[in-house]
């Protein structure tokens, strides 16, 4: 369940509290994010809305370690990493954090079996054994034919299951996906949502994304809203 | 290895790009290979020198002789084992732009002077029989067709008319920089048909110190012994005397050191921009990398081991085809004793394509490992 300004109870996946980023522009400084309190539960799909400017993707790199915040504490699966250093963080977001981004960020030179793999080249597994959960996790997204297509073969729809595949193929404590369907037409975008559904549903995943259309914010199990980096329900 | 198919996705990423920069590599490893092949041929003689033998010459120049008398005394000398003595003849076969030295030799003590270079008894046995004998090296045999019993026509220069000889033998060497270009006959035939003034004198004396004997004592009793007589002499070890030659030709080593360092600065700069312009292209890729988990390490590394491999394939090329062209031989005809790429050089050609290519990728690596991931997918 998710609860802004929640207590932290057991159980609970993510606890965020008093999250604060500011940033420095010469002698000014911009507030983007203030007094950021939220507990989110294993399983959940919440929906993160609000105008441009309002802090969301800030908010999404804070919680998926990609940025650190000015003040505040943001723990995962009881893990502080707020103030993890920067290799500690990068291995901590390998383990836990799968993202999908608007623009799918594939690496155009590499096969949609490469592009899924990447995240498995930093564990130990064997070569066989990164074939097996990469096929997985592309017949999971219904690509399992287009494996050793590369991303300017695909279409956008299906650039963006790829991305949703190299998000889950090292098994993510939690996905963070940023405007997913922000750049599909409306039936790849249901696709994506119906795919991303069938993650929380089927499959147990926790899922946090931004987004600006309502439709996908009803998807969500939860839409918090955040204007001027203050967040509510 | 797991990490091979992103590499050589990166490799192949701009095909062009990448084989040019493999060609800028290979071409300067060739400029440098030739570069030592050609400082090697210079320093051959300087490098095959006995470490034990001395060359008496005269004080004044080399082309002034000494007398053939002083061979008996020089062996007087504490110290010297043995002593051989030959004189340049300096004449024509055919053309003038055939040259390659002539020395007539004194072939009862010449062989074992330089064990060296092999001849094979039944040839040194003709050539001790016919006083028209003479044995070229394998380099100057094959460069003009030769084979044991041809006729050799020189004409004489310092020594004039037209002389023949009959070559009875064929040397090689037993070191790679072994100098395979001489011509050697008989000093007795020399002499036999010599003006009057060269009768009774020889152009320099070589000569072997004993072992544990103390060769700067040596050269200088043997320099005392001549001292304020018609024909003093300048004594000075075998690799002194052929780094003097050298030396008359400039300061060989620190040309083709410049030469070297600009080519390799300038590799430095190309492969060191081209890097740059590759890590830059892919930004946004490199954040997402990161972003899935990939260390600053570990992005330095993959634009590293990019680099590297880049430089390295270069300059395999590059050091191959500068051994296969070495292989063909001089493309001089004769002007350098041997042209021959020493193992040395290739190992110093690889090390500084590996140093070349560290140094190319450092700056685009550490920006690569530098790139804050959030700022580089806002650009995306």
């Amino acid at each position: 369940m998710v609860k802004v300004g929640g207590n932290g109870q057991s159980g609970t996946l993510i606890v965020v509290r008093n999250l604060a980023k500011t940033y420095r522009r010469g002698a000014e400084e911009l507030q983007v994010l203030q007094g950021i309190n939220l507990d989110i539960d294993k399983g959940d799909f919440v929906a993160f809305m609000g105008p441009s400017g309002s802090g969301k993707t800030t908010l999404l790199n804070l919680l998926g370690g990609l940025d650190v915040p000015s003040a505040g504490t943001v723990t995962v699966a009881g893990d502080e990493i707020s103030h993890l250093s920067g290799p500690r963080l990068t291995k901590w977001r390998a383990r836990h954090v799968g993202f999908v981004f608007q623009m799918y960020n594939l690496l155009p030179v590499l096969s949609a079996f490469r592009n899924v793999e990447l995240p498995l080249l930093l564990t130990p597994l064997s070569k066989a054994e990164r074939k097996k959960h990469v096929e997985l996790a592309l017949s999971l997204v219904g690509l399992a034919d287009r494996a050793g297509h590369k991303p300017v073969e695909l279409s956008g729809g299906q650039q963006q299951r790829v991305a949703i595949a190299r998000a889950i193929v090292a098994d993510a404590t939690f996905l963070l996906c940023d405007e997913p369907t922000g750049d599909l037409d409306r039936k790849s975008a249901d696709e994506i949502l119906e795919l991303l559904e069938k993650l929380v549903h089927q499959h147990g995943k926790t899922i946090l994304m931004v987004t600006h259309d309502p439709r996908a914010a009803e998807r969500a199990h939860a839409t918090l809203h955040l204007d001027k980096g203050v967040l509510s329900q | 290895m797991k990490f091979w198919p992103l590499l050589l996705a990166y490799l192949t990423r701009r095909k062009t790009r990448t084989l040019l920069t493999v060609g800028s590599f290979a071409v300067s490893l060739f400029l440098f290979c030739l570069l030592a092949t050609i400082r090697a041929g210079f320093q051959s003689g300087v490098q095959a020198a006995g470490a034990d033998r001395l060359v008496v010459i005269n004080k004044v120049s080399l082309i002034q002789p000494l007398p053939l008398a002083y061979r008996d005394r020089i062996l007087k000398v504490p110290g010297i084992k043995e002593a051989t003595y030959a004189n340049w003849f300096g004449g024509v076969y055919q053309d003038e732009r055939n040259f390659f030295a002539q020395f007539a030799i004194d072939h009862t003590t010449y062989r074992q002077m330089f064990p060296e270079f092999v001849v094979p008894d039944d040839q040194w046995k003709a050539f001790e029989a016919d006083k028209q004998g003479a044995i070229a090296g394998e380099s100057t045999a094959k460069r003009f067709g030769w084979k044991v019993g041809d006729r050799i026509p020189i004409k004489g220069a310092i020594f004039p008319g037209n002389w023949e000889f009959n070559l009875v033998g064929i040397y090689k060497g037993r070191r790679p920089n072994d100098d395979l270009t001489q011509f050697w006959f008989r000093w007795d035939h020399l002499i036999e048909k010599a003006p009057e003034w060269a009768k009774g004198f020889v152009g320099w004396y070589t000569v072997r110190v004993q072992p544990g004997a103390d060769a700067v004592a040596v050269t200088k009793d043997i320099d005392s012994r001549f001292a304020n007589s018609p024909w003093e002499t300048r004594t000075q070890s075998e690799q002194a005397f052929m780094a003097s030659f050298v030396e008359q030709m400039g300061n060989i080593g620190f040309l083709m050191t410049v030469i070297g360092s600009v080519v390799f600065f300038t590799l430095l700069l190309v492969a060191g921009n081209t890097m740059a312009m590759s890590v830059r292209e892919r930004t946004g890729e490199l954040a997402v990398l990161k972003t899935v988990g990939f260390t600053d390490l570990a992005v330095l590394a993959l634009v590293l081991v990019e680099v590297i491999l880049i430089a390295l394939v270069g300059g395999a090329i590059g050091i191959g085809l500068a051994k296969l062209f070495t292989l063909r031989g001089d493309p001089t005809n004769g002007m350098f004793a041997s042209f021959y790429l020493p193992p040395s050089a290739m190992a110093a050609g690889a090390a500084l394509t590996l140093l070349v290519g560290l140094l190319a990728g450092l700056i685009p690596a550490t920006t690569a490992m530098r790139l804050q991931v959030v700022q580089a997918l806002r650009k995306l």
